[in-house]
This record gives C-alpha cells, structure tokens and sequence, in this order.
C-alpha cells in the first residue's frame, strides 16, 4: 500500500515556523490568512499497513509534540 | 574514574567531551554501533548531529546498538550525562521527560549564557564554584533545536520532584525554553540533559571553566558512592 503520513506540531505548542509564514504572506499581497502551521509529510510503500500506527509512535513523530494522520495513497513511485 | 563519550556519525563535541572528561578522570570513546561500554563509570552523550539528525534531532541516534547499554547502563542507577544533541538523544529515548523543540528565533544561536543552578545537590551539580558569589554558571550554547517543552502539568511535576537543575539566568533563555529551563534530570536523579556545552567551558582560554563543574560532580559522585 502507498501511504502518506502527515505530521503536524500538536496543538498549543508555539510555532514559530507557522507564525513566520503568517506574517510573510500579507508582505506579497496575500490577506486574510490565519491560523498557519507547518507539519511535515512522509511518503512510503508498506506491506502491512496495520503497522503504521506503531511506525508513526515509534519513529515517524514525537508523540509527545506532534500529532500523526495516516492516508492511503500518495504519488507513486518511481517518479 | 572512567568515562565514556559516544560517538555517533555525526558527533562534533566527542573530542571537547573526551577532553574536558579527562580533566577530571580517565575517559574513553564508545562507538555507536558497539554493545560493549568498556566497564566505564559514567557515560556521556555528547552534541552534534547524530546520524545527520534526519527526521528529528536524536530520533534515529537513540535506535543505535550502543544506545540500548547505555539505557540499562541508566537503569543500574549508572550516572548519563546528554549535552545539547546529547539531552536531545536522551529524550528521544524517553531516559529524560520532555523535548527539544526548533529555537523560537527559527535562528542558530551561539553565544555565553549565564545558568542558575537550581539544586546543587545532585550527582551533576554538587561541585560548587569554591567563592562563587551567586550559584551561576557561564557556559556557551550553540543551537538551533534548543527550546525546551513539555506540558504544562508535566511541567508542575518536574518542578514539585526537583527534577529541573539548571535555567537560563533571567534575560540569558537563548531559545524559548518553557520556565528558562536549562537543564533536567530523570526521577532517579542519575541522567541529566542540558543544552550548554559545559566541555567547551573547561579552560581559562576560553573565558570560563564553569563547565568543569558538571564533569567534577560527576567524579565526586562516582567516587563516593560507586568506587568507594
């Protein structure tokens, strides 16, 4: 299965990369936005999907700081 | 007294470690790939970019072969220092609570910070500067991953179990740190992370050797309770 885990800074945490993009983006014009974070996105081929929960807990994030969502498919490989 | 700093692809602050270590006592390298930590005293996890700090900082270093010796190592009760990737290995590794999060600034800060020692009790800070006026360390940071951050109520708990040993002096947090929190330590008392460098503070060259403090502790320590 192709899948694409995203990653995102937990809620409440401060960040500062976010914060940098909000206020970058009225300086090129672009008004009215709010509420910007920015996560990462893991891409990859696995044989057995049901070990992606233990794969995201496990190395893929920081439970502790960053929240994980699983979705099935993702641009395919090779590109 | 024997220590022993780990060297992972990627380490920087191995040799500075090893040889502000050997001030103090003896000290060796331990290489990450090995099982064996050579019969040493006390185990230090030095800074750099471990395995290019891929994904996060630590995250893949904390998997490596000598890791799992240095989590029983600290489990025997045996005293593990982390400096700067050091303290982000270890909280990786879920050997101290928390974890390092991007500088506020977004900016790699490098400069000499004053640091309150918060307990000077303890196997890392009990070697007390002979006439220091005020219980203040000036050691530098170097980072870019340096913000310190756990939840709130996990926070009250370090605090209320004197779990935090160090903090940027007022005015001195480089990186945002939650309550300028310099440095803690795990509930046992025997691994401690911090993201100072205090081996590049261990020579009058250098303009302090505050950092000797830590690596003196550790020997006392060690000696008291370990070799005597």
């Amino acid at each position: 299965m192709r899948a694409r885990v995203l990653v995102r800074p937990k809620a409440g945490i401060l960040d500062p990369q976010g914060q940098a993009v909000e206020r970058a983006l009225p300086a090129l014009g672009f008004q009215g936005v709010r509420n910007v974070h920015v996560g990462r996105l893991i891409e990859l081929d696995v044989e057995d999907p049901e070990r992606l929960p233990e794969m995201c807990d496990r190395l893929l994030t920081n439970p502790l700081i960053e929240d994980w969502e699983i979705e099935e498919g993702g641009i395919e490989e090779p590109r | 007294m024997k220590f022993g700093i780990v060297r992972f692809p990627g380490s920087c602050d191995d040799i500075d470690a090893l040889q502000a270590a050997t001030r103090v006592g003896e000290a060796v390298l331990l290489w990450h790939a090995d099982h064996d930590l050579q019969g040493v005293d006390a185990v230090i996890v030095p800074g750099g970019f471990s395995y290019g700090d891929y994904l996060r900082a630590g995250a893949i270093a904390r998997f490596a072969p000598v890791m799992a010796q240095v989590e029983e190592f600290a489990r025997e009760g045996g005293l593990v220092l982390g400096i700067c990737n050091g303290f982000q290995v270890l909280c990786e590794a879920h050997l101290l609570p928390g974890a390092l999060l991007p500088n506020v600034s977004l900016k790699f800060v490098f400069r000499q910070v004053e640091l309150e020692i918060v307990r000077a009790d303890t196997p890392f800070t009990r070697a007390r500067i002979p006439g220091a006026p005020t219980p203040r360390l000036s050691i530098p940071v170097k980072h870019t991953t340096g913000r310190f951050y756990a939840p709130e109520d996990e926070l009250d708990r370090l605090e209320a179990a004197g779990q935090v040993l160090l903090r940027y002096a007022p005015g001195h947090n480089p990186n945002g740190s939650l309550r300028d929190i310099a440095g803690v330590c795990n509930e046992l008392g025997n691994v401690f992370g911090l993201m100072p460098h205090p081996e590049h503070a261990v020579d009058p060259l250098s303009g302090s050797t505050d950092g000797l403090t830590i690596f003196d502790s550790m020997r006392a320590h060690v000696e008291q309770h370990v070799l005597a």
